[in-house]
């Protein structure tokens, strides 16, 4: 085991789906206590670098690395130990629909430790006053609206009091207040509970606001990384059109096909 | 002419290649579900939940689809022995007929499109909605927790929803013939109590039906665990479930029928 400031750790990693190349060889490190942003455009490999911290994918080459510990070496057991010390939100919530808000966020409690249900109660009512939802405890999902819903799962990830945070598109689909308030909890709760969080986004302006680090991925590579300051400072193209939402440049607008004029067949009317 | 032998042979293989990896998995699949079936016993009202769901719930359309069988084994059993003077046999006909064949084959038939269907599109859907993902990275085996407790619920479950289908079907064959034809009560009860037995009948359908439980529920959840994580995914999973189920109840209804009652 290799003890660092560094709660993760991505060494040259790549991974494959059958022959398709998802990740080409990256480098990560995320310091304990910080909240750090994995941006890039759809399919460049951010959520597969998620699922690969949490050990759900082995790494085609490479070492990831999670409190000092490479995860290709854990068998399912001491996998199983160290996700106890995970929470994961998903991208939309992925809450149990046959349990309560209460069960949902006690269901670790109840699995994972042997605590008297009066005591579960009161942990669960903490953390969900944290979220700000003690009253809808008794509701069930289907009544939820999409940030309660995101809510109610953080609340479910931060149980057990997790090392690591991973947030799977925290944002999506999210109307500008429950944004805020998610991403507002998001940093709080990081504080609070002294953990590393890991966000997965393509929001850039709500997650500049929060995070201390972004690695930007592009192409299953990383491409660009900094502070926010120096992100949004970034001369780097395809930093510019991606925090600046321009419609063209090294994402092309056009889909690649063949010439306009061929399509058209300007060029064989014109002789 | 080559090309088209290629092609064939080649879409030929790759069926059979796909079929053997499927059986594959899905037999490493049953392992597992047994391997990791601690907690069903452990935790038994996870188990007694899902008896609930599957077995309970199914009471209606057993015990109704019972007791019309039943019926109709009276009307057409009463139709033809009749005509030989032996319309007492009705009540050894309706019995036999029901406790060896139609009691655990209906039923599981039954049962693999009531409750197996629904195990299926619950599983597919908490996949395609990631909620077995969260299981896992709770470090909660969905094995253990979500498969092993419904799966030992459909195997409790079937024997006892074939024996009730029976004991309706056999109630339902009573009513038509004693109450609506005017068999002799007496002569009903008695025959058929003189021609079933407990250890050749009985326990054979017993036995077929705790098979049929095992083969439909193992199927169901199998497909559901398997499922593309999208709405057409468990459509199509929930319908291989119904379809492959209903097979394997009648092959292996023929396969056990002939290792019991033929002596093969």
């Amino acid at each position: 085991m290799v003890l660092t400031d560094n709660l993760v750790e991505i060494e040259g990693v790549e991974f494959r789906y059958d022959v398709r190349a998802v990740l080409k060889g990256i480098d990560m490190r995320f310091p304990r206590g910080q909240v750090i942003s994995i941006m890039g455009l759809s399919g460049c490999g951010k959520t597969t670098t998620l699922k690969l911290i949490g050990g759900q994918l082995r790494p085609t080459r490479g070492v990831v690395r999670v409190g000092g510990r490479a995860l290709h070496e854990l068998d399912m057991h001491q996998m199983y130990a160290l996700r106890r010390r995970m929470g994961m939100l998903f991208q939309f919530g992925a809450l149990f629909t046959d349990m309560s808000v209460f069960d949902n966020v006690a269901f670790q409690l109840r699995e994972h430790t042997d605590l008297s249900e009066r005591t579960i109660r009161d942990l669960v009512l903490m953390k969900l006053n944290a979220v700000g939802l003690r009253g809808a405890q008794q509701l069930m999902p289907s009544e939820l609206s999409g940030g309660m819903a995101r809510r109610v799962a953080l609340a479910r990830a931060i149980a057990l009091d997790p090392m690591l945070i991973m947030y799977d598109e925290p944002f999506a689909g999210l109307d500008p207040i429950s944004l805020g308030v998610i991403g507002n909890l998001i940093r709080r709760l990081n504080d609070a509970l002294g953990a590393t969080s890991i966000v997965v986004t393509h929001d850039v302006q709500e997650s500049l606001k929060i995070v201390d680090y972004v690695y930007f991925m592009s192409e299953g590579v990383v491409v660009a990384q900094g502070t926010p300051a120096q992100i949004i400072a970034s001369d780097e193209d395809y930093v510019r059109q991606f925090v600046h939402g321009q419609m063209d440049g090294p994402v092309p607008f056009q889909y690649p096909g063949a010439p306009y004029r061929q399509d058209l067949r300007l060029e064989a009317v014109g002789g | 002419m080559d090309n088209v032998i290629v092609r064939a042979l080649r879409y030929v293989g790759h069926i059979v290649i796909d079929g053997i990896w499927r059986l594959g998995y899905a037999s490493r699949f049953f392992f597992l579900v047994l391997v990791r079936s601690g907690p069903s016993f452990r935790r038994f009202g996870l188990t007694v939940r899902e008896i609930y769901f599957a077995g309970v719930l199914s009471l209606i359309i057993i015990l109704v689809s019972g007791l019309f069988v039943g019926m109709v084994l009276g009307l057409q059993g009463y139709d033809t022995l009749q005509r030989y003077g032996s319309a007492e046999a009705v009540g050894t006909l309706v019995a036999l007929s029901l406790v060896r064949e139609l009691g655990p084959v209906v039923s599981a038939l039954l049962f693999a499109s009531r409750a197996g269907s629904a195990m299926t599109a619950e599983i597919g859907l908490m996949k395609a909605t990631e909620q077995i993902t969260a299981l896992d990275m709770m470090a909660v085996d969905p094995i253990s927790r979500i498969v092993g407790p419904r799966f030992w619920a459909g195997v409790f479950s079937m024997p006892l929803l074939a024996a009730l289908f029976s004991a309706m079907g056999v109630f339902g064959g009573y009513l038509i013939a004693v109450v609506l034809l005017g068999v002799d009560s007496g002569a009903f009860w008695s025959q058929m109590q003189a021609s079933v037995d407990l250890r050749n009948d009985v326990m054979n359908g017993v036995i077929k039906s705790i098979v049929f439980g095992v083969a439909v529920t193992a199927i169901a959840l199998f497909e559901g665990y398997d499922a593309p994580p999208t709405a057409e995914g468990v459509s199509g999973a929930t319908t291989r479930t119904v379809v492959t189920s209903s097979l394997a109840i009648l092959a292996l209804d023929f396969v056990l029928t002939a290792f019991m009652f033929r002596g093969i």
